[in-house]
């Protein structure tokens, strides 16, 4: 596999522009919920 | 009290199923699914690609509905403003990842990272479109005030989309002789090939849904925490006003 | 009513002369740097055009796309100085007029500064008007400047007044008038025969600005009212 870089390129940025962003949103939900009483909260 | 988290039980299993979905991607695309006669082994990007480019458009068109719900519904509840907005921020994020993997395709198979044929440029132009649909929700002012102004950039980003392709095809359509000199760009997918690009659409799609859902309650925990705020603030400076009064 | 605000923005800028005295010098710059940036001496095609000539009318159209910025934001400043945009709103003037009110204002000075720019062209690229285009090149530029000036006055109207929100102008807008840039371009191409291109090849892309314009003539009307509402 001579373009190999290219294909296992094309799998690390995309999967780790979601884990990237996945991790952002998690972090960022934490801090949202953190001061939140627990009938603010609709899904629980 | 509770670890604090956006997520349920049902978004953990959801979450778990996702990662499942791309091991099994993984799997298939860099492992047990063959090469292709014609574009050898570059095709397994496809399997990350397609994916990833069917998501970010049903990503916009949930953001389009969702924007036209809010505005046009008795009731517009802001629950479908934020369902546009994480929408839409997941979609540029699907649309990013397209755009990349579809130039590292295109420099293995045509040897170029870029092409102004059609789909390409109305790709690139939706991209940079919701990306300034992000930058609209970031004006501030309040909830209703930002849900209103996104929900009419959407609807008329969805307005405007036809336009551009129709009028992109019929520039491309004037030269002709680049694409008819390319390989064709089509990939003929059989048994194994499919049923990885299948694997990858259910992935990205289940991915894709933990990802708005978790979003989406970001926003809302945000604007909650948004809406104490002012509350706090206003009672304060109530508690403030009467006390000068007495003093 | 709308007449009305049309007339009072151009009064303000007869009286201002902004437009006149720093978006036209503006709008010649580029023209000028244009042909620093891509006059060459070797010719790419055969039919005699120098590359000058041949990208002239996307000169044009892509000079115009950046003065219009400048309009845009200058229509809706005369507002923002002195909360002229919600008195106005709080006095109970229709959006619908002013959208058509402000929208036709900028219409007149985009219709005066492309006519510059096509002169300009012809001083200094070459450019060469054909009798047979003319038809096709005077509907291409009303039409494009009424979809312009429809589509800049939407947008403005969002992006006008707090700070931070000036930089998004250039942002939302640009993408939005993909379609003009392309579809005026080439009619204009056929309009004067640039690589001698049939004048009837023109039309279609003309059409294809007249739809731009309809639409978001129509989209304008209904959508600014809520995009200004604060």
């Amino acid at each position: 596999m001579e373009d190999a870089g290219f294909i296992v390129g094309s799998y690390a940025v995309a999967l780790g522009a979601i884990a990237v962003y996945a991790w952002r949103v998690l972090a960022r939900a934490r801090r949202a919920t953190a001061d939140l009483p627990e009938d603010a909260k609709p899904w629980t | 009290m509770t670890t604090p988290s956006t997520g349920t039980r049902a978004t953990r299993a959801l979450g778990g199923s996702a990662l499942g979905g791309v091991g099994w991607l993984l799997a298939f695309g860099l492992g047990f699914s063959p090469s292709d006669r014609n574009q050898a082994e570059s095709v397994r990007i496809l399997y990350v690609h397609v994916p990833s480019a069917w998501l970010a458009y049903l990503a916009f068109v949930v953001t389009a509905v969702a924007s036209g719900v809010y505005l046009f519904s008795k009731r517009h509840a802001l629950g479908w403003d934020r369902l546009a907005g994480a929408s839409a921020e997941v979609g540029v994020l699907f649309m990013g990842i397209t755009l990349v993997t579809g130039m590292l395709w295109g420099r293995l198979t045509w040897g170029v990272f870029w092409e102004w044929d059609a789909r390409l440029t109305t790709t690139a132009f939706l991209f940079v479109t919701y990306i300034g649909y992000l930058a609209v929700r970031r004006l501030g002012g309040t909830h209703e005030q930002r849900a209103r102004r996104s929900a009419v950039i959407a609807l008329l980003a969805v307005l405007e989309i036809p336009l551009v392709h129709w009028s992109v095809r019929l520039w491309r359509s004037l030269h002709q002789e680049a694409t008819v000199l390319r390989p064709d760009g089509e990939v003929k997918m059989d048994g194994l090939m499919l049923f990885s690009l299948f694997v990858g659409i259910v992935a990205f799609t289940l991915l894709y849904v933990w990802l708005v859902i978790h979003r989406q309650r970001t926003m809302a925990a945000e604007d909650a925490l948004e809406d104490r705020g002012l509350d706090a603030a206003l009672a304060a400076r109530r508690a403030e006003a009467t006390t000068v009064e007495v003093g | 009513m709308a007449g009305l605000v049309a007339r009072k923005d151009l009064r303000v800028e007869g009286r201002g002369r902004v437009a006149l005295n720093q978006v036209l010098p503006f709008a010649f710059i580029v023209m000028v740097m244009f042909a620093f940036a891509l006059e060459r001496l070797p010719t790419p095609a055969n039919t005699g055009d120098t590359l000058l000539e041949l990208v002239a009318p996307g000169l044009i159209w892509l000079a115009t796309l950046f003065s219009l910025l400048l309009l845009v934001q200058r229509s809706f400043a005369i507002e923002a100085d002195d909360g002229a945009l919600d008195a106005l709103r709080v006095a109970g003037v229709d959006p619908v007029a002013l959208f058509l009110g402000k929208a036709s204002a900028l219409a007149v000075q985009l219709a005066a500064l492309e006519a510059v720019l096509l002169g300009a062209a012809l001083l200094l690229y070459g450019t060469e008007l054909r009798a047979g285009g003319v038809v096709l090149l005077v509907a291409t530029w009303l039409t494009a400047t009424c979809g312009l000036a429809a589509v800049g006055t939407l947008y403005g109207g969002l992006a006008a007044g707090a700070r931070g929100r000036e930089t998004l102008l250039p942002l939302l807008l640009l993408p939005v008038v993909a379609p003009v840039l392309i579809g005026a371009t080439r009619a204009v191409e056929a309009a004067l025969g640039i690589e001698d291109t049939a004048i009837a090849d023109g039309w279609p892309w003309f059409g294809v600005v007249a739809v731009f314009a309809v639409a978001f003539g129509a989209g304008g009307v209904l959508a600014f009212g809520p995009l200004i509402d604060e």
